[in-house]
């Protein structure tokens, strides 16, 4: 009787193994290797002064940037996935916290969500310029690295990048490729709305 | 064939000659050959962001050119390595080094290939044990008698 036992667990077990080894295959193809999870989440967003795109003689200071939530959108005209997500960064540049929260309170009604700044990365100033002045200006101010050194700050890798940084200006979140409506609804909004509340 | 062989030889040549240049052909000038020495080895082990599967050594995208001015200049200041790679962990995250550190999210990495090791060594050991086992089985005295009855019927056959 037990050699029988025994036969069955020899002949299930490849299958076992089978199955563990197919589930790490499924786990490792659904994964996407070129989104690593950033260090920066956590901490205090690295600071930088730099020119602005439209005035090199204006600076921005990031970590004067408090009160409200940022995002922090890396882009550059050479770029093509920002092009794509250009409109949808207009978009959330344009939302209210009564629209997007759900918080019909008088005195919030006009408030935007969220700063949106931009982080012009690696691009000369005349074709950046001519980028948003052909497609329009979501941003409050765009810094300015032609060096491309505070991108290595940031850890930035793959632009277009989208950083959320809380009232405190510690980086919350960080979103690697092009944002979309999807990101927008399901990760970008709850967050902001979240850290909206937090004082 | 002759003119197939010589036409093999040259698709070699030319596929190995660009790793070639990829290894050779870096942008970055040297005050010293120890520094030189410092450096390669410091960068040879560190994963280029932008194409994944290539060093920083080897790679030519934009942000590998950046950070290896940037490793030079911290070289140059004085830097240690290891101040150096917290540089770039502090940044990239530790998916930046190509030998990553033992920590708990990398212990089944580290040590995993040595587990299956030991699971096969305990089959191993265990199906050894049970053949010999298998092997020194006795039979009992009713158990021989009958082999005896048995044998001598064939003898009689």
């Amino acid at each position: 009787m037990k050699k029988k036992w025994s036969a069955y667990v020899l002949f299930l077990l490849p299958l076992l193994v089978l199955f563990v080894v197919l589930g790490f295959l499924a786990v490792g193809l659904t994964l996407d290797k070129t989104k690593v999870p950033s260090p920066l989440i956590g901490k205090l967003a690295p600071a930088f002064t730099l020119p602005t795109v439209f005035n090199p003689d204006k600076t921005i200071t990031f970590s004067k940037l408090k009160g409200k939530p940022v995002v922090f959108n890396v882009w550059a005209s050479w770029c093509v996935s920002c092009r794509q997500e250009h409109r949808f960064l207009e978009k959330l540049a344009h939302l209210s916290i009564a629209k997007a929260c759900g918080k019909p309170t008088a005195e919030r009604n006009k408030r935007r969500l969220v700063g949106l700044y931009g982080l012009n990365y690696k691009d000369q100033r005349d074709a950046a310029q001519g980028f948003l002045k052909r497609l329009g200006n979501p941003y409050i101010a765009s810094a300015h690295d032609l060096a491309g050194r505070v991108g290595i700050d940031w850890g930035v890798y793959a632009v277009p990048e989208t950083f959320v940084v809380d009232k405190k200006g510690f980086v919350r979140y960080k979103y690697i490729g092009p944002i979309n409506d999807v990101v927008i609804e399901r990760e970008l909004i709850p967050l902001l709305c979240k850290l909206d509340q937090e004082p | 064939m002759k003119i197939l062989l010589a036409r093999i030889v040259l698709v070699f040549g030319l596929i190995f000659s660009f790793t070639a240049i990829a290894v050779t052909k870096t942008d970055d000038s040297f005050g010293n050959k120890n520094t030189e020495v410092r450096f390669r080895n410091l960068v040879k082990d560190i994963r280029c962001m932008v194409c994944q599967n290539q060093t920083l050594l080897d790679s030519k995208a934009p942000l590998a050119v950046d950070l290896r001015r940037e490793i030079l200049a911290m070289i140059d200041q004085g830097k240690s390595d290891k101040e150096i790679i917290n540089f770039l962990v502090e940044r990239y995250g530790d998916f930046v080094l190509y030998n990553p550190p033992l920590k708990s999210s990398t212990i089944l990495l580290w040590f995993g290939p040595l587990l299956f090791l030991l699971i096969g060594l305990v089959t191993v050991i265990v199906l050894v044990a049970r053949r010999r086992n298998a092997a020194e089985e006795t039979i009992t005295a009713a158990e021989r008698s009958k082999l005896d009855k048995l044998l001598s019927d064939c003898d009689k056959d």
